[in-house]
């Protein structure tokens, strides 16, 4: 009889909290310092000097200056937030509106359903960014019609999903339970439904962060967001992207940013993902 | 003496698609009387299932009525109907899926107590007498349904449906998704619940013999149908339809 | 030894953690054995060792499953792939979710006779219609132009039962393969899975909870608890004389129907 084989496993660690920790504080940080960005800046964001216009990143300024010879650095600084903070408002919006929406649709069933959720359907169908485009047109530019307008193509996502969730945990034992046990429907949404159905909505939401941020820089790019002077990613890129063959930093420092702001923001839904989903849980 | 639970020509009909419809129920009778044990045997699709939900009044009937103390339930909602789930429980079939994952035990089983006036104090020792009637320790109280095991979360759920001191529990296949050795163990808790407190059962099931010992009185359930009625001991010795027939030749 | 099959000091582990311990057992020709276990007691991961799936975090960490002179472990999945199906058949609760749903059921024994090296339609066609005679089925011509969604989940098991005894395994494992089902097609299956042994002399490995299908099925058996073998041997003589307290438990609490 020949020895009893022996073969080694590589154990994998769960770095999730390690992750999640991670991603979230680099969030923090990037919200901390769109907060505090006024102060953060090494140079007045609008004070212009022409004589030092168009220079490359040097050791004065790292991200060199536009055309208007006004401090790069300090500008995406100022710009973050703008952008970081109307996304945010933004995508809080929806994600509480669009929910309510979904969740008072499947509480009261019948034709009300039927209705609104044809009319989210319609929103739906409409390529987004030109209705966006349509009422920004028509209410006009500035960051909080840009706001509006993607707020008004971007609820139904949310009231659909809450609705399907809110749906899908009614009929699980433990909500006809704590109906039997004499919870009134207002208690039953508040006390069940609504943490039970928050994950999956959450986990969007954080995913629409990035989304939103590059649409509402599209608005502004287009020239429907944030008007100049006042800092915005994206219209600091549509400013100055005649210039990218010949001074690309200008176009490239915005740009860069909103990149890098986007990934956070998608790498921590993801992680937060993860972290929701019960399996990987001990 | 008024039976607890009542059921007259019950009907189900589910629509399948625009031109078809499933007859799940048809035209049912029975009743429970107080302190009975009267179990429903059937195989899936032979709309036990579905009686329970609509004695449980959480699927509308299409036909029939349904009795609870004398007190015509088919039509009532809202707080009217809230009211009369005092006296009438269910305890399902998936122990880890009859809790809320986000509240802890000792929560899921008080519910029913804050919802009907108790304070909070209150409810909580009585929530806690209530787990050690049911067997459990009351450290579980604290404790979430994914933390315990099949058995422990299955007791709770029993707890939680005595919670309101019904006079009637709806068991929908409660220990099928159990392993053998916790199914014995649930079935002695309740058969010594249903003797200190008097209890009526109507106990859903598709093993029939599971209820042989268990039950008073048999209902055999196939295509909607009730098929055979009578005790046990009738039913199991001397069957008089040839579904019965196969259904106990087909026990292993 | 004339094994078909022999688990040798099997421990099977999940990221490190052991689920099987120190598991030893061997299957004859035409034998069947029954694995009883109650839920955790890792009696899924017995058959799951053998196939080769137990998923990326599992690992047989010790010990070797031999199938004619080859470890099953130690096999490269190519060659493992080679042998499940054409030499080790393998059934699960519910055969319906193996089937792809939106292709029939002949288009998709067909594929899986292609897969193991038939290229003749014609003869394929005769041999699953002379199958599919030999365990009884009424209309197999309906059933391979079905949709598996459109049989009923009795037929849907007794079809995979005659799919995986296309090939003419050597041994079929079988996870639970009546537990989803109702009491009269329940029977159905055993009979067909015991007629699969006469017909063709295949050793079946039957995982299930339940005592009762072992009772009629098994020649063997094997009590498993929490990653344990409680007990080992011959299955009328375990199931009459148990020996460990587990045992005697877990067969005390099954309920026997009267008549």
């Amino acid at each position: 009889m020949s020895e009893v084989t022996v073969r080694v496993q590589v154990v994998r660690r769960d770095h999730l909290r390690r992750r999640l920790l991670f991603f979230g504080g680099l969030a923090g940080v990037l919200i901390l310092a769109a907060f505090f960005s006024s102060s953060l800046c090494p140079y007045d964001p609008y004070e212009q000097n022409l004589a030092i216009a168009k220079a490359a990143p040097s050791a004065e300024h790292w991200l060199g200056t536009d055309r208007y010879g006004r401090d790069m650095l300090s500008r995406v600084i100022a710009g973050s937030f703008t952008s970081i903070f109307s996304t945010l408002l933004l995508v809080g919006f929806i994600t509480v509106f669009g929910s309510l929406i979904g969740i008072f649709c499947a509480w009261s069933g019948k034709w009300i359903d039927t209705l609104i959720m044809r009319l989210a359907d319609m929103f739906l169908a409409f390529p987004g960014l030109v209705f966006a485009l349509a009422v920004a047109a028509v209410l006009g530019g500035g960051v909080h019609n840009a706001i509006f307008a993607l707020a008004a193509i971007s609820w139904p996502k949310y009231a659909r999903l809450a609705r399907s969730q809110m749906l899908a945990q009614q009929e699980l034992p433990y909500m006809q339970a704590a109906k039997m046990a004499g919870c009134t429907p207002l208690r039953l949404i508040c006390r069940h439904v609504v943490p039970n159905i928050a994950g999956p909505l959450l986990v969007t939401a954080m995913l629409d962060i990035g989304t939103m941020m590059m649409e509402l820089a599209g608005l502004s790019f287009l020239g429907l967001g944030a008007k100049p002077p006042i800092p915005e990613w994206g219209s600091m890129m549509s400013d100055t992207r005649n210039l990218l063959a010949t001074q690309p930093w200008v176009t490239l420092a915005p740009g860069f940013a909103i990149f890098l702001s986007v990934m956070i923001f998608n790498l921590l839904g993801d992680t937060v993902r993860d972290w929701l989903d019960p399996k990987n849980r001990r | 003496m008024v039976p607890v639970l009542q059921v007259e020509h019950l009907r189900k009909v589910f629509p399948v698609d625009d031109r078809r419809t499933l007859l799940a129920v048809d035209d049912v009778s029975f009743s429970v009387a107080a302190g009975e044990k009267v179990a429903i045997i059937g195989e899936s699709g032979s709309g036990k299932t579905t009686i329970a939900r609509m004695v449980a009044r959480l699927t509308d009937v299409t036909a029939g009525r349904i009795f609870l103390q004398g007190t015509d339930i088919t039509q009532l909602t809202g707080r009217k109907l809230r009211e009369h789930y005092r006296h009438m429980q269910l305890v399902f079939q998936s122990p880890a899926d009859s809790f809320d994952p986000r509240c802890t035990l000792g929560d899921g089983i008080a519910e029913g107590l804050r919802n009907f006036g108790w304070q909070k104090q209150a409810a909580w020792q009585e929530m806690e007498r209530l787990l050690m009637l049911c067997g459990l320790e009351v450290e579980i109280a604290q404790r979430y349904p994914h933390e315990v095991s099949g058995g422990q979360c299955q007791r709770a759920a029993i707890a939680r449906a005595l919670a309101l001191r019904p006079k009637l529990l709806l068991l929908d296949e409660a220990t099928s998704a159990l392993d053998v050795t916790v199914q014995a163990d649930i079935l002695a808790l309740l058969a010594r619940l249903q003797r200190e407190l008097s209890l009526a059962y109507l106990f859903i099931c598709h093993d029939i013999a599971l209820v042989q010992d268990f039950c008073d009185r048999v209902l055999v359930m196939h295509e909607g149908r009730i098929v055979e009625e009578g005790t046990p001991d009738e039913v199991i010795g001397a069957p008089q339809q040839t579904y019965t027939q196969r259904l106990i030749d087909s026990v292993l | 030894m004339n094994e078909i099959i022999r688990y040798d000091h099997v421990d099977v582990s999940y990221n490190g953690k052991c689920v099987l311990h120190d598991i030893s057992f061997g299957v004859q020709p035409g034998e069947i054995l029954g694995i009883a276990g109650e839920s955790g007691s890792g009696k899924s991961t017995l058959l799951r060792a053998a196939m080769g799936l137990l998923g990326k975090d599992g690992l047989v960490t010790r010990g070797d499953i031999w199938y004619q002179g080859k470890s099953l472990p130690d096999l490269v999945p190519q060659e493992l792939r080679r042998l499940c199906g054409a030499d080790i058949g393998m059934i699960f609760q519910s055969a319906g979710s193996s089937f792809c749903a939106i292709r029939t059921v002949r288009a998709q024994l067909w594929e899986m006779m292609q897969a193991h090296g038939m290229t003749d339609a014609q003869l394929f066609e005769e041999q699953v219609q002379e199958l599919f005679a030999r365990f009884g089925f009424r209309e197999p011509r309906r059933i391979l132009e079905s949709y598996p969604f459109e049989l009923s989940g009795g037929m849907q098991q007794r079809v995979g039962v005659a799919a995986a005894m296309l090939l003419r395994p050597k041994v079929l494992l079988a996870d639970e393969p009546t537990s989803a089902l109702d009491v009269t097609v329940q029977k159905q299956v055993i009979e067909e899975m015991l007629l699969a042994r006469e017909l063709f002399g295949t050793a079946i490995m039957l995982v299930t909870h339940n005592i009762g299908v072992i009772r009629v099925m098994a020649d063997k058996m094997l009590v498993l608890r929490a990653g344990e073998a409680v007990e080992y041997g011959s299955a009328s003589e375990l199931m009459l004389r148990p020996q460990a307290k587990y045992t005697q438990r877990l067969l005390a609490a099954v309920p026997q129907l009267r008549r």
